[in-house]
């Protein structure tokens, strides 16, 4: 055998060896997880408080509480006020539910009481599980306080928390609560069909024939993004509404309701669904349609038997994200829902209507179940995608065919007309007077200082969030990408930070708004002065669209050599360097569009904000659907439109400024 | 045979030592207890197919992937559990890893800057490394720009930037073609031998670490199979993979007998094996040891008799300088032998297919190697 091999080998075992971390891997590992606190605490802990939340339940305790009366001839015994109910049989168990703000007078559980009399009155409280209210001072001790009647009738019964299934019992046995499920899952499985339908349609016609204006298709297809997702309701309100331009076409039905909803949820998916499909089709591969051909397979039978079968995972995924982009927006029902209960709609009712918090939680819960099912199934499909576009293909390129070209230009046109028909209702419906009375254009109805819904400072305001969440979540969402995707060693903090970065794409705007509430508006967390500030808002937003801009930093970042790092240790360079001097320069088109994509949200998203706004920090979308609401429509619609030209603008100026920048920093690419 | 043959390195010092190295991924056992001694100024070789083990060496020598057990001393100094940045070194890498938005210049600079230099000396350093490498006039090219082989010798310069005390080459020349690959090995070499720079290449491909290396370090499955020079890997392997990992060799199965050997019905002296008798064998020898009889100018040495069998020409291959002729004999069995015979020798004794020639296994270039036993 090898002699120096042999020599060196001392049998003895060879000691393990402990790798010593670089200063490098040190700062890299504070930064992941001072990101992953970041997305604990605004997210994992909010939807801890809002799951907790939707467990308890309030009632009066009545047996904690007994009473001693001096009616002038010494102190009665104690009585419990549940006794006292007893004889008067005046609470049923119902009436003593209550939720976490419920207050109960004492003196109804003495008939004869009168705040004139002298006599004097006694409670206490059995354990500290309860409290009680003397005017607004807090009693929560064992011991027995004493009142005149004239301070007794001040005196309030506080419920008491307990945790149970209680709020889920009442969710699934209140019909009009629980039908919203079937309504949800009904609606969003409608759209979705239609929806995917119409845009492998759309998809097929822009990769499989040679039609003209493609590029104009592929503009206008992506409309929808730019716009929140209840500017079709309004729209339509005025195309089908009660005094719709073309109502005729209903033929009597109404546009307040499902028809309405589908309709509205088919245009503001329509592009999320197109940008899945077009890539599904866009990779598939040129031989197996040579094949076809060289087998005399007929355009029909190639479609079914090649087309399709390679567009399935892309078909399947688009029709996932569309059900969970219709189940959880909340915009559209809104505005068009009339009386049809949805699950989001329902959220907001709950909280904003009844100001029970508790079902609000119960009702977000269940939203969450279709929402993670939907999710799972999209993420378990996008892997197949990618192992599937890694194999070696060749582009399939369109060939000229009259009839089909005419055909696939014919079809594209349509849903073109149906998107900005749709848009310049809208822009017409702000710019005329007073429909159907008064259709002379003017300005009036961008006069929002007028309206509710909080003025042009609403429209200020939105800017603000959009540039605050473009830059900050840029920021965070690039830096925290990098770190977890460069950093050696330490596998299970990178799993849980992956983890908890694809987590926000499986919650509900709704959903995420709500626990914000639960867990930031508590007084005992330390957080607390930043609920109703513009840094909560740009919190929940950055929060809300972490995923899908992570994992665009993490496919920009996966393209760059896995050795760059390597080289950059061994010539003794601090990571930061490398990362100003090279990761950031070649990542920067990625870069810019996770800022667009973050600022074009940050304008449209209405679910998650609706609860954490304050009069000082109201928005853009949430005044449509506040003006609209309140019976503003023309109002509303304009703002609706100032949201949809800030966003084009944006996207001018992010073209703009990429391709300059493109120009300077990449001039490699060219080379 | 642990003396390196490089020129004028008298007393060689051990410049990086290996002691003991075991790496393991999960279950998987990549580096299995392995030791090694690079001396000063060398050029060393890991040689081996793909999956051996020899990248995950180089990459433990880099602290890129820290094994598992085991230690490494650069210079003296234990590095074993230090970070990539901590150690003394620089890499090329097949994808060479050049920053695609700097220009060659600004790669090759990039560890001398932020390092207290004067801009003035690092550009004299830069144009040094690049007139090193013969490529003064590419420094305001982009990679995106440059040809393969220009990308690798930037990639080089860039590594050499930092006079790094160990240069770590990772199948540098793999991703050219084979011309490129052919000068540039040889233009690395010079580098090498001037500079002086102990070298350690990580390759698959044999002819390269043949040519280029001061020792190889043949590996198989995660361990060591044999340390040496080119001569002494190529001449004399010590293991029947080594054997028939580099260059061309006849393998027949056979057994001890006595103090020779036999394959089907014949019986051949051969080199030392230190065998049992009657242990199952495998014999080996190179086409090109195969020394046909008769031929002018190549009868056998000692002219002995023994070795020598009468053989049928089955087949004949033409490679240009030389023929390759498929052997056989039926007294061996199925065995068919490859031998290398010199256009002249071809011609001299009228070999063509079908005819019979006597050819002579010469006994010290005839080696045994223990059978593998079956899994």
């Amino acid at each position: 055998m090898s002699a120096p091999a042999a020599n060196l080998t001392n049998r003895s075992a060879a000691p393990l060896i402990r790798p010593k971390t670089s200063k490098d891997d040190r700062i890299m590992l504070g930064f992941i997880l001072v990101i992953c606190l970041y997305l604990l605490i605004t997210l994992a802990l909010p939807l801890y408080a809002m799951l907790s939340k939707s467990f308890s339940t309030f009632a009066f305790d009545l047996s904690n509480f007994e009473f001693q009366v001096d009616a002038g001839d010494g102190w009665s015994e104690p009585l419990s006020a549940e006794t006292l109910n007893q004889r008067l049989n005046k609470f049923s168990p119902a009436e003593l539910a209550t939720s976490s703000d419920g207050r109960l007078g004492v003196v109804d559980l003495f008939p004869d009481f009168s705040f004139r009399s002298p006599t004097m009155y006694r409670i206490r409280q059995v354990n500290l599980k309860s409290s009680f209210l003397f005017g607004s001072e807090r009693v929560a001790d064992t011991d027995w306080h004493e009142y005149s009647s004239n301070d007794f009738r001040r005196i309030v019964l506080r419920p008491s928390a307990s945790i149970g299934l209680e709020n889920y019992r009442t969710y699934f046995s209140t019909p009009s609560l629980f039908h919203s499920i079937e309504n949800s899952l009904w609606i969003a499985t409608l759209s979705t069909i239609i929806t995917v339908s119409l845009a492998f349609g759309f998809a097929y016609a822009l990769s499989r024939s040679t039609m003209r204006f493609k590029g104009i298709f592929r503009l206008i297809a992506m409309i929808p993004i730019l716009v929140p997702s209840l500017l079709p309701g309004i729209a339509l309100v005025y195309l089908f509404g009660n005094q719709g331009m073309i109502k005729g076409l209903l033929l009597g039905e109404s546009i307040y309701g499902p028809i309405g909803i589908v309709i509205g949820s088919v245009f503001f998916t329509f592009p999320h669904a197109l940008i899945i499909i077009a890539t599904a089709l866009a990779i598939s591969d040129a031989r197996l349609y040579e094949a076809a051909i060289a087998l005399r397979a007929s355009r029909w039978k190639t479609f079914w038997t090649v087309t399709l079968p390679g567009a399935r995972y892309g078909l399947i995924s688009a029709a996932f994200v569309v059900f969970n982009l219709v189940i959880t927006d909340f915009g559209l029902p809104k505005v068009i829902g009339g009386g049809y209960n949805m699950l989001a709609v329902d959220i907001y009712k709950q909280v904003i209507g009844q100001q029970n918090f508790e079902m609000g939680a119960v009702v977000s819960v269940v939203l969450l179940i279709p929402a993670l099912f939907a999710f799972t199934i999209d993420r378990i499909v996008q892997k197949k995608q990618v192992a599937q576009l890694s194999a070696r293909s060749v582009p399939y390129e369109a060939k000229p065919h009259r009839q089909f070209d005419w055909i696939c230009l014919i079809y594209c046109s349509l849903v073109a007309i149906f998107i900005v028909g749709l848009i310049a209702v809208c822009q017409y419906a702000a710019l005329i007077k007073f429909w159907p009375y008064n259709l002379s254009l003017s300005l009036a109805n961008y006069n929002f200082e007028v309206m509710d819904g909080g003025g042009w400072d609403s429209y200020i305001n939105s800017i603000q969030l959009g540039l605050y969440t473009a830059v900050a979540g840029t920021l965070v969402v690039f830096i925290g990408a990098y770190m977890v995707e460069k950093i050696n060693g330490f596998a299970t903090t990178r799993s849980a930070f992956q983890f908890l970065a694809m987590m926000p794409m499986a919650i509900p705007g709704m959903v995420l708004g709500l626990a914000y509430i639960f867990f930031f508006n508590d007084p005992a967390n330390p957080l607390n002065s930043i609920y109703a500030t513009m840094g909560i808002l740009v919190i929940c937003t950055v929060t809300h669209f972490y995923t899908v801009s992570h994992l665009t930093a993490v496919t920009a970042l996966k393209q760059m050599d896995r050795e760059f790092e390597a080289v950059s240790a061994s010539l003794k360079q601090p990571f930061y360097r490398l990362f100003s001097r090279v990761t950031v320069p070649v990542c920067l088109p990625a870069i810019l569009d996770i800022s667009i994509y973050l600022f074009v949200n940050a304008m449209t998203t209405v679910s998650a904000v609706i609860f954490l706004y304050s009069p000082d920090t109201a928005l853009a979308s949430v005044a449509v659907l506040n003006m609209d609401d309140a019976g503003d429509i023309a109002p509303a619609a304009a703002m609706g439109m100032m949201i949809f030209y800030t966003n084009v603008g944006a996207r001018l100026i992010h073209q703009f400024v990429s391709r300059n920048l493109v120009r300077r920093t990449q001039a490699w690419r060219v080379a | 045979m642990t003396e390196p043959t490089t020129a004028g390195t008298s007393p060689a010092q051990v410049y990086l030592k290996i002691d003991r190295l075991t790496k393991k991924f999960g279950n998987f056992t990549a580096l299995d207890d392995v030791s090694l001694e690079v001396y000063e100024g060398e050029f060393i070789c890991f040689l081996g197919p793909s999956g051996c083990g020899k990248t995950t060496f180089l990459r433990a020598i880099a602290g890129l992937d820290i094994q598992t057990s085991g230690l490494v001393y650069q210079d003296g100094v234990d590095i074993s559990a230090l970070p990539p940045s901590e150690r003394d070194f620089g890499i090329v890498f097949q994808s060479y890893a050049l920053f695609p938005n700097l220009t060659s210049w600004k790669n090759v600079a990039f560890g001398l800057e932020n390092q207290k230099l004067d801009k003035s000396r690092i550009a004299a350093r830069v144009t040094e490394l690049l007139e090193l490498v013969g490529l003064p006039e590419q420094g305001n090219k982009y990679p995106a720009q440059l040809s393969g082989g220009q990308q690798q010798r930037i990639a080089l310069a860039r590594a050499l930037a930092t006079s790094p005390g160990l240069l770590l080459l990772d199948e540098p020349l793999s991703a050219l073609d084979a011309k490129v690959r052919g000068h540039l090995r040889h233009e690395m070499k010079l580098l090498q031998r001037r500079l002086g720079v102990t070298t350690v290449m990580v390759t698959h491909d044999q002819e390269e670490a043949l040519t280029m290396a001061d020792r190889i370090v043949v590996m198989n499955q995660g361990v060591i199979e044999q340390v040496g020079t080119p001569t002494e890997i190529y001449r004399e392997p010590d293991t029947l993979f080594v054997a028939d990992f580099i260059g061309a060799m006849n393998q027949a199965e056979g057994r001890i007998e006595g103090t020779g050997i036999t394959i089907g019905e014949l019986s051949f002296a051969a080199r030392d094996h230190g065998l049992a008798d009657g242990a199952s064998i495998v014999a080996a020898i190179r086409p090109e040891d195969i020394v046909p009889r008769g031929a002018e100018g190549e009868t056998v040495a000692n002219g002995s008799s023994a070795n020598r069998i009468t053989v049928e020409i089955e087949d004949m291959e033409f490679l240009g300088s030389f023929w390759r002729v498929s052997l056989q004999n039926p007294a061996l069995g199925d065995t068919r032998l490859l031998a290398d015979m010199s256009i002249n020798a071809v011609r001299h004794m009228d070999v063509e297919i079908g005819s019979s020639i006597e050819v002579e296994l010469p006994a010290d270039r005839l080696w045994v190697f223990p059978a593998k036993t079956p899994a």
